[in-house]
């Protein structure tokens, strides 16, 4: 199997859980209620142990350790998806990022857990159960808060037309995908789209929000490709800040 | 984290006077036996004010103290040091959580004790108005203000109020683990590099005098709290405590090779007991009145929260039903 083509999809899933879970514990002490301070920060948690068993996995086809790897590149050499670097604004487009990033991310797992490629198998099975109650958390969240009052409704329905450009650059295809395919990594892009859009169709369908017109909205691509907004690089700065003070230095 | 030093109101025997003194008697009898005071049992009004004080505030401490180590957990340098401040913090997010629903059991709700924080009404531990300069600041409060706190609880658990005893029980066990992720994140920087020793000793230094303010003041100024003691409220005197952290700590603090900035500090061998220079007692009321170095920055971020998620608070409710009462 083309390696490269491995280390691309690894870098794609390790990025994106890192600097959504970096996102997400940015909530720690700001939440709109303790318990979703609470549940933000567990979800931060899983999600960087996520990024750090893939880093590991990487580890293993030769790349730099996971902590070097993590806290020493730059914005163009990430891999994630421009949606998860976005700020976590108010609550509203937090839940709504989080809603729409997680129901493509189990789809992933599972469909990862079913890999030909072997050392993927295991840890997409294992934390497919942690993402689980992620997406069962943005679900509920969505149906609540979707169907209380007006105010709510409106700003959710806003942070959804903002946020679903990014959300469909999530599934910006690597110029691996058809060798990934073939090889039976997984089943590409395209599917994991087909299958997260009537996931997340039938959760709306049950609120008062309207799902817009996917046809008329131009993806944002480019994070898989190194290609980021201004908001990554300072986000990456902020992380390695204290790291970079002396990266040899056991901390 | 909490080290009490809380402010309690002066305790008037007028208060009690309009207590029925057959229950009185039965209830200050129930304490003595070392029975737990219940939600539902009959208390005296000064209890349930004091106790909903004290709990709050503690609860108030646990919420602000997530502030200054909160900003540390975007830099916490590698995967290792990430996680684990993340979860600790997520903790202290947690016990405030727990407290808050002990302090309604005494019937005021937490939305009413989130807006006296903000008001300004109500307090919280005082050390959390001195800023986090640096990773170091957050590894000595992660090690020496949760052992503080751990002194206190632990004092504390023993109380004769129910839920806020469980609830201690509980944060202690939690307390135990950041102490032991403090202590080594600390380990790591005192045996670390040139810089990394550098960076700790200097947020030593500066958290130095708040750690000695931590327990409240000396207990020649405190205003009398026999009844709370005899109530089973407060359990430990505010020098106990301090003597106590002193003696647990100030070696394992040396023994990092580390400098305690107070050339007067030593354990009187003869007394057992530590002298120390007196901590400026001045400056704490300053402080706990308002006008310290981060008062108005932590209670604007909370205020700021606040605001921004009423919206949320307002959904979560049913807009059809009627607020009447509190949550718990």
């Amino acid at each position: 199997m083309n390696e490269q083509a491995i280390k691309d999809l690894l870098y794609k899933l390790a990025d994106d859980q890192l600097i959504l879970g970096h996102r997400n514990s940015e909530w720690t002490g700001f939440g709109p209620i303790l318990e979703e301070d609470i549940a933000f920060s567990s979800m931060a948690q899983d999600k960087i142990g996520h990024s750090l068993a893939f880093y590991t996995l990487l580890q293993e086809l030769g790349e730099a350790e996971p902590d070097t790897v993590a806290f020493t590149r730059n914005a163009n050499q990430f891999h994630n998806s421009q949606l998860v670097e976005l700020p976590n604004g108010e609550y509203d487009f937090s839940l709504i990022r989080h809603f729409l990033y997680d129901n493509a991310e189990i789809i992933r797992f599972e469909m990862l857990s079913q890999s030909r490629y072997e050392p993927i198998v295991k840890v997409a099975t294992k934390l497919k159960g942690e993402v689980k109650y992620h997406v069962l958390h943005a679900n509920t969240w969505i149906k609540n808060l979707g169907s209380s009052t007006e105010e709510a409704i409106l700003r959710l329905q806003s942070a959804l037309s903002e946020a679903l450009p990014y959300a469909l650059g999530m599934f910006e295809k690597s110029k691996y995908e058809q060798e990934l395919i073939d090889a039976g990594v997984y089943a590409g892009e395209e599917a994991v789209k087909a299958e997260w859009l009537k996931r997340i169709q039938a959760v709306i369908e049950k609120t008062e929000l309207k799902m817009p017109d996917l046809e008329s909205i131009t993806p944002k691509f480019g994070g898989r490709y190194g290609e980021h907004t201004e908001h990554l690089q300072p986000l990456l700065d902020e992380m390695a800040e204290v790291f970079k003070i002396d990266p040899t230095a056991e901390w | 984290m909490y080290g009490g030093g809380n402010v309690f109101e002066a305790t008037k025997f007028d208060n009690l006077q309009s207590e029925d003194p057959v229950k009185l008697a039965e209830f200050e009898a129930r304490i003595a036996r070392g029975e737990k005071i219940e939600p539902t049992d009959w208390m005296p009004e000064l209890y349930r004010k004091q106790l909903i004080r004290m709990i709050e505030q503690h609860a108030h401490s646990e919420i602000i103290g997530a502030l200054p180590e909160g900003t540390w957990i975007t830099r916490a340098p590698g995967f290792r040091r990430k996680m684990a401040q993340m979860a600790k913090v997520q903790d202290e997010v947690g016990h405030a959580q727990l407290l808050y629903s002990a302090a309604e059991t005494l019937g005021k709700s937490r939305e009413q004790m989130l807006t006296d924080l903000i008001n300004g009404k109500s307090k919280y531990s005082n050390v959390f108005n001195y800023p986090a300069f640096t990773w170091a600041d957050s590894n000595i409060i992660s090690w020496l203000i949760d052992a503080g706190a751990i002194v206190n609880q632990m004092a504390n658990a023993k109380g004769s109020y129910g839920p806020y005893s469980r609830a201690l029980e509980r944060i202690c066990a939690e307390e135990a683990f950041h102490l032991k992720y403090g202590h080594d994140a600390v380990v790591h920087m005192a045996t670390g590099t040139p810089k990394q020793r550098e960076m700790i000793q200097a947020a030593l230094n500066r958290w130095w005098p708040p750690i000695m303010t931590f327990f409240g003041p000396s207990d020649k100024m405190s205003t009398h709290t026999e009844t709370l003691m005899r109530w089973k409220v407060k359990m430990a005197s505010n020098d106990e405590c301090r003597q106590q952290f002193l003696d647990m700590y100030v070696p394992k603090i040396w023994e990092l090779g580390l400098t305690v900035p107070d050339p007067k500090l030593k354990k009187n061998q003869e007394t057992g007991q530590w002298e120390y220079t007196e901590p400026d007692w001045d400056e704490f009321k300053r402080v706990i009145n308002g006008d310290g170095p981060c008062n108005a920055e932590r209670l604007a971020v909370r205020r700021t929260a606040e605001e921004r998620g009423a919206w949320v608070r307002r959904a979560l409710l049913n807009p059809k039903a009627k607020y009447v009462k509190p949550l718990a």
